[in-house]
């Protein structure tokens, strides 16, 4: 197989990482959701926790973009 | 390549200096974290300039910034946290308007590179490890024992704990780093598509509407991203801080 094909193979398979952290985005808003229609009141004080969650969890997703950016660009 | 998504990130000398045989030139960089310690020092001193009872817009801005960093250190590093202060703030504010600067077209972003935001990191974490051991002394290893775990477990614990530890100052530099960086590419590549889309003419322009408004709402996303991160590492090293001020979880 000729590199530049095997490049462009890597790429593809590092973005199936990001499936991973969909999911996992999913379940954080589906559950916060969740909880917030259980208890609305409560709702505003988890928001913070919310983002953080958001933001620590969508970091790995971009981690496997990077990769596949990395392979097809750098 | 015309529209090489990675060129955006190339370091340019502006001033080569080299001493004794180490390249210590004034780059494109450089330039940038001059210019954003400038606006940010430069908007809080103006902005608290007036100090009046009733604030103006800009005095209420500044002091936005300044309870709100200082409520993330109460909540999770408590009062005591707060002789940590002008350490996360200026962090906070730093890594803020970096990566709002960045969003700028032409604008070199300073946090997309990897050292920078190493840097960065290692500040936080070194500073957590000497102020533990100088506070706590050896107590502070008590950090690799969770209280509460049966001893048969501490051999299999504290090796975790250890390693857990190690990688922060990495996960917490590459956590920035890619999100600037992908952030930034995935932009630059949708921009390609659109002058390569209506390169084509005709049917090609009128494709080229969907990758435009796809940039438009990455652009949004991306200023999201940067206060969001600028917010994540504020409250990582608000945490990691609390560890140096009570180690024994």
């Amino acid at each position: 197989m000729e590199a530049e094909a095997a490049k462009y193979i890597g790429a593809g398979i590092a973005c199936l990482g990001m499936g991973g952290a969909a999911i996992a985005l999913g379940t954080i808003f589906g559950n916060y959701l969740a909880g917030a229609l259980r208890n609305p009141t409560a709702a505003d004080g988890q928001f913070g926790r919310l983002v953080f969650g958001f933001a620590v969890t969508e970091a790995l997703g971009i981690f496997s973009l990077l990769i596949a950016l990395l392979l097809l660009f750098a | 390549m015309a529209n090489d998504p990675i060129h955006q990130f190339q370091i340019q000398k502006l001033f080569p200096i080299e001493v004794g045989g180490l390249d210590f030139s004034f780059t494109n960089s450089s330039l940038f974290m001059v210019a954003t310690v400038a606006a940010a020092s430069a908007f809080l001193i103006f902005a608290t300039g007036g100090r009046g009872l009733v604030p103006s817009r800009m005095q209420s801005i500044a002091e936005m910034a300044y309870e709100f960093v200082a409520g993330m250190l109460r909540s999770s590093a408590g009062t005591e946290g707060m002789r940590f202060f002008p350490l996360v703030f200026s962090l906070f504010m730093f890594v803020l308007v970096a990566n709002l600067f960045g969003m700028f077209p032409y604008f070199f972003t300073v946090t997309s590179h990897i050292i920078v935001t190493f840097v960065l990191a290692m500040i936080v974490i070194l500073t957590v490890t000497v102020y533990g051991f100088m506070r706590h002394g050896t107590h502070f290893l008590h950090l690799f024992v969770p209280s509460g775990v049966p001893a048969a477990l501490i051999p299999i614990v504290a090796p975790i704990e250890v390693i857990s530890f190690l990688s922060r100052p990495v996960s917490l530099s590459v956590r920035l780093f890619a999100n600037m960086l992908a952030g930034h590419i995935t932009l630059k590549v949708f921009a390609g598509f659109v002058v390569s889309l209506s390169a084509m003419g005709g049917l090609g322009v009128a494709g080229a509407i969907l990758p435009l408004g796809m940039t438009v709402a990455l652009t949004a996303l991306e200023f999201l991203v940067a206060f969001l991160q600028a917010y994540v590492f504020t409250v990582l090293t608000c945490m990691y801080l609390n560890d140096a001020l009570h180690p024994s979880h």
